[in-house]
């Protein structure tokens, strides 16, 4: 006796977390049925491996299905006027919207989707910054003997974070809103997903060695940073013909502004200016810094490796490097003299306040642009 | 011209890409009624088209309305070749005929094509202008509503039930025609499609001219079949019973001229006594009765003898079932003079409701059923479709005569099905044979009686119980006691019925559902020898159906079972015999005895170990389902009954019978010899294998109920969260060997398995009853055996006593409790592995505190870590998943915190097999919805297998279901059902196709604790799409 066919289908749809999970983590069938028997459930429910075996197939069917849903939404999202965005095709009939406002509690379709777009920290750092193309995909491979993470789960991943940077791409407005609404993700995921949507058009390097130790959540909030500030959408300049300007609001940096940053130069490359600058800092901060020699020492280091950053990203390549700069130019030479955070908070504010008593400096404001943002990546960037 | 229907296409939306250069589709549509065919402008290049077409307009007969199906085809169109059809939308406008029902179709219908499931949604409004036509001769019976439900629908009341109501119709099958060898796969779904639709049309329409004639306004407990009869053809038929409805809080209608039954009933003196029934049961009426002075035996011998004169040849089904006692005599007589006469100018009086108004079902005599073996030839003149009928009136005379034997007029709960495997054909019917209540067969005096009646009727619970027969004059050897309620009337032992537990009748405990699952191997053979193999497996096994259903009653420690259906499937090499029945302990039966095994060898020590040993477990498992299922009857002596029948009371017989179309007749004594107790002889292993295979049925986990009737007996509180569901299985037997114990092994397994796998999937529901479950059986192929389940689970309170008395303040916390509840279901689910089946007392649910989002989602991830803890790593990915729900989750909660008048908009259509929906009202019948779907691939491992084609087609179907309701204007079906469901595959060539046939009615309900805030409230017509945009946006 062998079961040819084995289905349930109820009008709406159940989604048992835990399968959902396992899916998600991209395991077989087989290797599901066998950690959900561990798990103890068998004890627990009194069912038999065969009951499990065809719930476990029957939820992953589901899941089969609810994906194809999933992507041909957003197939459909791009294409529909924007009052219907967030319309989701009900006719699928694999879920349903919730019942009414006093029942909140069908939201099996939005946790669901939520879950589907959820990824590994793990894998995200492998991918983190390179080009979302067809070449990075056959490392799907290494990446998931690297990580232990199934090829299945990577390659889900790996595609969740190419469609939604495929539909806003070319999308103008804010990065986040538009990723939260055209995907219905929270919040919390959709800035998450801008900031992987973010390193991966200005392609950051991420991946040295040196750069190992930083998480995903530290490149996030530089690049949450670097939206807000460093972006055309940051300057709120609406370009006046919509056709000619084909930069992204939200993912390109603004080049005219990188284009400026060279006038930065100035900062080091004038002697006066430069000690100007560093009698200033060492006036406001003896006696409340720990390591105060140190900073006395290598201030002339730090400001050159800061402001030759600046003046740097007008080429391509060293944006790609700008944390590994930062980190070779800046957190590690404090780290090597061990500097309290509390001190490097110190140094940079009085670093950077100190330059508007600079009468013969007229950059206040470019410098004020690129040295928030930077004080604020740097901040993040230091720890172990 | 009748009637002038309007349509207007108004857009489209996430149509397919049909043009793959351009990645976008030239759309439009064609708008096809009758044989007028309207086309919309070609939409360029989108996916999402808007026409905003003018309306069209097509005049037509009202008898076309009734008959044609709306069609619309949406195309794609190409300038170089012919334009390619994207799919197709079937709209039955028969709604829009009657004046109660939906005025408008409007809303967004899935794009459905045969070969690639849905393909996008279309926007379509309807509107039919109808004239007045007072045509005597008219052909059309616009007006008359169609109902599946088989009770009289919530917000109606029943004036006149008339009586039963059929037809059919039939056609070649286009699949068969000698054009299909030429034409694709496509263009034959589609004529098969767009026939039965034609046809079910037709079919209604001429039911509908009998209840006109029959002056009813209505069709209740309407069942439509097809029987896809290959070659010979596809017949369409239907069977209903005929009302005369009148709206509830409507003013009292006025109803037509008196029809003609009324006039003979005038005739009859039931004025002398209105309420016969009162006279038996009444306790302070006793004296009255002894005023009777005609013999009731003798009248009733004369009657029965005389009614029909086959009788005594005429093969009974039946079981046993009490009888008169003396005082109960003649007014039986005289109920029965009246009523017989009323149904008497009645080919047939059966009635498919199986839920009836107070006081309509006087007494039940039993099981009436009758099966027929038929060879199928070619139907030569499709407009006579005369072989048929004569069928069908060949069984329905043998039910009637059966009843008759049972001392009933009557026969409610009526069904006919049939199965057919190459061109042999089973037909089968089966009903309760029940003494009725003149009172709602002719109009007249009811409304004064009506509300007496109920009031009279209140005391006696155990009426329908009491024999209908006489007790000198049984129609088979049965035992009777004196009724344990009453202790005026004589019951049988066990009762067997086909119709749902009136809701007067007192039940001890729980019901449970009951299965006898039965395989027989036969063999191969052709034509007629084939069908007389079948003829002579049939009575044996509807012999071990009944057994093994016996059995398995008194194994519950039960005694009566509700809503028998007992399905026979004919397959190339098997007959398989399935039947389900919901067991319950009626307290006017007397207690089933036990069961006792004997051994035919009694000398042999260890032999005599081992039935004992049996004898032991057996007992056990009664003591145990009693406990399970909460009987517990009080102790009631002999001699308080004061029984006059001295034999001992565990004794079981029935007798039934089987007729084949040979017109053979065969009786069956079903008594297990004439033994005192019920006794299980075991001779031989056959025997054994019986006995094991009783005590391998598992009882559902605890948490669980399932029945097979409406509501479960002994459940009352329902909660409002509903689950409907389809689960399909398919097994394939290894070919070896197939001996009729492995294969009756291999069945029941099935069976149990998929309950087992029904109630694991369900866990999170707990406390929860699978109600209404539908066991339909079908052999598609040699070695493959097909089960597909449709039921419906419902939530239920724990705490019964909560429900008894509440004052709205309690009604409204209530409910708010409930809603925390099922608030908490959804993290239930999540950790159902660390807390295994714990209901949350709702005294811990209404503490925490929902106001708050944050706290909720505190309380899911506290949830979760527990749940962490048992599954590896990804606490931190349990947390982001959580706090990725938050937009929707957020927004609700800001909706729910708002009054709930607010948004009173339901974007769920809800669909269940039940007639009610838990917790609601229903306010309003949109009429049936009756569907027939195609789905073909030649693509089946593309399409996930099997399994994977199935379930996406059965989802579609859900939905198409769900969008037409939703476009009348309603948010649920009720009454529910998957009539056909027929699978064929071939994994070699890659192809699948399925047909699936669906009805019920559409409905409009308000949930009654909004009810209770806005009284006046009405959910939004066609409001799925704005609610999905607020559900989401929020």
């Amino acid at each position: 006796m062998t079961s040819e066919l084995d289905i349930f289908v109820g009008n709406t749809t159940l989604i048992d977390e835990d399968v959902y999970r396992l899916w998600l983590d991209g395991y077989s069938v087989t290797d599901a049925v066998a950690l959900r028997v561990r798990s103890g459930i068998l004890e627990q429910t009194g069912a038999t491996a065969a009951v499990l075996q065809s719930d476990t197939m029957d939820h992953y069917r589901t899941f089969h299905m609810l994906e194809r849903l999933l992507h041909l939404l957003h197939q459909l999202i791009f294409q529909i006027p924007p009052s219907r965005l967030t319309v989701y095709p009900f006719w699928m009939g694999l879920t349903q919207p919730s019942e009414s406002p006093a029942r909140p509690r069908q939201t099996p379709f939005p946790l669901f989707y939520g879950g589907y777009y959820a990824f590994d920290e793990a894998f995200v750092r492998e991918v983190l910054g390179k080009k979302l193309s067809k070449g990075t995909k056959k490392d799907l491979d290494d990446i998931s003997t690297k990580t232990g993470i199934t090829l299945k789960s990577c390659r889900r991943q790996f595609d969740n974070f190419k469609r939604v940077f495929k539909v806003v791409e070319e999308m103008r407005g804010s990065l986040v809103d538009n990723i939260q609404q055209h995907f219905l993700l929270s919040d919390r995921l959709a800035r998450d997903y801008a900031a992987i949507v973010f390193f991966a058009n200005n392609r950051f390097e991420t991946g040295k060695k040196k750069l190992q130790y930083l998480s995903f959540g530290d490149f996030a909030f530089c690049a949450e940073l670097m939206i807000q500030n460093w972006t055309l959408g940051a300057v709120g300049e609406a370009p006046t013909d919509p056709d000619s300007q084909m930069d992204d609001m939200d993912m390109d940096l603004d080049k005219e502004f990188l284009q400026d940053l060279k006038e930065l130069k100035v900062l080091v490359a004038d002697k006066d200016l430069l000690d100007l600058h560093k009698s200033l800092v060492c006036t406001a901060l003896r006696g409340k810094l720990g390591v105060f020699s140190e900073m006395e020492a290598n201030f002339k280091n730090l400001s050159r490796g800061l402001v030759n950053v600046a003046a740097k990203l007008t080429h391509n390549k060293d944006v790609r490097d700008l944390f590994v700069d930062l980190v070779e130019k800046f957190v590690e030479p404090c780290r090597s003299d061990h500097w309290p955070l509390s001190d490097v908070r110190f140094f940079l504010n009085q670093y950077s306040a100190s330059v508007h008593s600079l009468d013969g400096f007229r950059h206040q404001a470019l410098w004020d642009r690129y040295m928030g943002t930077l004080r604020g990546c740097l901040l993040r960037l230091y720890h172990d | 011209m009748p009637g002038k229907l309007k349509v207007k296409i108004v857009a489209g939306r996430h149509l397919p890409v049909m043009d793959r250069a351009s990645d976008l589709t030239d759309a439009f549509v064609e708008v096809k009624f009758g044989n007028t065919t309207f086309k919309t402008d070609v939409y360029l290049k989108s996916l999402n088209p808007q026409w905003n077409s003018e309306w069209f307009k097509f005049e037509v007969d009202d008898e076309d309305l009734q008959d044609e199906p709306l069609q619309i085809t949406v195309l794609d169109h190409d300038t170089y070749s012919a334009n390619d059809a994207i799919g197709k939308v079937y709209i039955d406008i028969d709604p829009l005929l009657y004046s109660e029902a939906a005025t408008v179709i409007s809303g967004w219908f899935p794009i459905y094509d045969t070969i690639h499931g849905i393909r996008g949604e279309i926007n379509v409004v309807v509107k039919v202008d109808l004239f007045n036509d007072l045509n005597r001769f008219r052909q059309s019976s616009c007006g008359v509503k169609f109902f599946c439900t088989t009770s009289i629908p919530k917000c109606y009341r029943a004036v006149i039930i008339h009586g039963f109501v059929e037809e059919l119709v039939v056609n070649e099958d286009p699949e068969y025609q000698w054009i299909d060898r030429i034409r694709t796969p496509r263009a034959s779904n589609e004529a098969r499609q767009r026939l039965i639709s034609l046809m079910s049309g037709e079919l209604q329409r001429k039911i509908g001219l009998k209840v006109l004639e029959m002056r009813g306004n209505a069709v209740v407990g309407y069942l439509q079949c097809f029987d896809l009869e290959g070659e010979s053809g596809l017949v369409v038929r239907a069977i209903g019973t005929a009302c005369t409805l009148d709206k509830l809080s409507s003013p009292a209608a006025f109803l037509p001229a008196c029809n003609s039954p009324s006039k003979e009933m005038k005739e009859i003196p039931f004025n002398e006594d209105p309420n016969p029934n009162t006279h038996s049961s009444g306790p302070s009426t006793p004296l009255k009765n002894q005023t009777y002075s005609f013999s009731p035996s003798k009248s009733y011998s004369r009657q029965s003898s005389s009614s029909d004169t086959d009788l005594s040849l005429t093969p009974k089904t039946g079981m046993g079932s009490g009888s008169a006692g003396k005082e109960g005599g003649p007014f039986k007589a005289l109920l029965r003079q009246q009523t017989q006469s009323a149904l008497e100018q009645r080919e047939f009086p059966f009635f498919t409701l199986t839920a009836f108004p107070p006081g309509f079902l006087v007494h039940v005599g039993g099981v009436v059923s009758a099966r027929s073996v038929k060879l199928l030839d070619r139907i030569h003149n499709p407009d006579e479709p005369e072989t048929r009928d004569a069928w069908w009136a060949e069984i329905r005379q043998e039910i009637k005569s059966h009843a008759k034997a049972l001392g009933c007029h009557a026969v409610v709960g009526y069904s006919e099905s049939t199965s057919i495997c190459e061109e042999v054909c089973i037909l089968s019917a089966s009903g309760t044979a029940a003494v009725l209540n003149p009172r709602f067969l002719q109009d007249g005096t009811v409304e004064g009686c009506l509300e007496q009646r109920l009031e009279e009727n209140l005391p006696t619970r155990c009426g329908f119980c009491h024999i209908p027969y006489d007790e000198l004059n049984m129609p088979f050897p049965a035992h009777l006691t004196y009724c344990y309620n009453c202790r005026k009337q004589k019951v049988p032992d066990v009762l067997f019925t086909t119709i749902d537990l009136p809701t007067d009748a007192t039940v001890i405990g729980k019901g449970c559902l009951i299965q006898a699952r039965l395989c027989r191997l036969k063999k191969k053979a052709q034509a007629e020898a084939n069908a007389t193999a079948i003829s002579n497996l049939l009575p044996f096994m509807e012999y071990e159906v009944h057994t093994q259903l016996m059995n398995k009653l008194k194994l519950k420690g039960m005694n009566a079972l509700f809503g028998l259906r007992i399905q026979i499937t004919v397959g190339e090499n098997m007959l398989m015999g399935l039947a389900s029945a919901t067991g319950v302990y009626l307290a006017a039966l007397p207690t089933p005895g036990g069961i006792q095994i004997a051994g035919k060898t009694p000398n042999d020590g260890s032999y005599e170990q081992h039935i004992s040993h049996m004898q032991k477990k057996i007992n056990d498992t009664i003591a145990k389902n009693k406990e399970l299922y909460e009987i517990n009857p009080p102790e009631i002596s002999e001699e308080i009954i004061g029984s006059p029948i001295p034999e001992p009371r565990q004794r079981s017989r029935l007798l039934r019978s089987q007729s084949e179309s040979s017109d053979e007749v065969t009786e069956l004594d079903l008594s297990h010899g004439k033994k005192d107790a019920f006794v299980l002889e075991i001779d031989d292993t056959d025997a054994m294998e019986d006995v094991h295979s009783l005590l391998t049925d598992v009882p559902p986990p605890s948490g669980f109920y399932s029945c097979n009737t409406e509501i479960m007996p002994g459940i009352n509180n329902w909660t409002s969260e509903i689950q409907m569901f389809t689960s399909v299985r398919v097994i394939r037997l290894s070919s070896l060997n197939l001996t009729n114990q492995a294969l009756n092994k291999n069945f029941n397994d099935l069976c149990e398995n998929l309950l087992k796998s029904l109630y694991f999937k369900l866990r999170s529901m707990i406390p929860c009853c699978l109600c209404h479950v539908n066991f339909t059986v079908s052999l598609p192929e040699d070695e493959l055996i097909q089960v597909t389940v449709t039921a419906v689970a419902i939530t239920f309170d724990k705490n019964q006593a909560l429900q008894t008395t509440k004052t709205p303040v309690e009604k409204s916390l209530q409910r708010a409790s409930t809603d925390n509840e099922e608030l908490l279901q959804f993290p239930l689910e999540l950790c159902s592995d660390s807390l295994p089946s714990h209901p949350f007392p709702p005294a811990k649910a209404t503490s925490v505190d929902y106001s708050s989002f944050a706290d909720r989602c505190s309380s899911w991830i506290e949830l979760i870590k527990l749940k962490a803890q048992t599954i590896r790593r990804g606490s931190i990915k349990t947390t982001v998943t959580v706090e990725k729900a938050s937009p929707v989750g957020d927004g609700n909660f800001r909706n729910r915190s708002a009054p709930p008048c607010a948004n009173s908009t339901v974007g769920v259509v809800k669909m269940t097999p039940l007639s009610f929906i838990p917790g609601a009202k229903i306010t309003k019948y949109l009429g049936i919805i009756n569907m027939f779907f195609i789905r073909e691939t030649t693509s089946l491992r593309e399409e996930g297998g099997v399994s994977g084609f199935l379930h996406a087609f059965i989802a579609e179907v859900f939905a198409m279901v769900r969008a037409h309701v939703a476009a009348l204007g309603g948010n649920a079906v009720v009454s529910y059902i998957m009539k056909q469901c027929v699978f064929m595959e071939n994994p070699n060539k890659n192809q699948a196709q399925c047909l699936i046939n669906v009805s019920g009615d559409a409905v409009v309900f308000v949930r009654e604790s909004d009810l209770e805030v806005v009284s006046s409230q009405q959910p939004t017509t066609n409001c799925q799409s704005s609610c999905t945009e607020g559900e989401v946006t929020t």
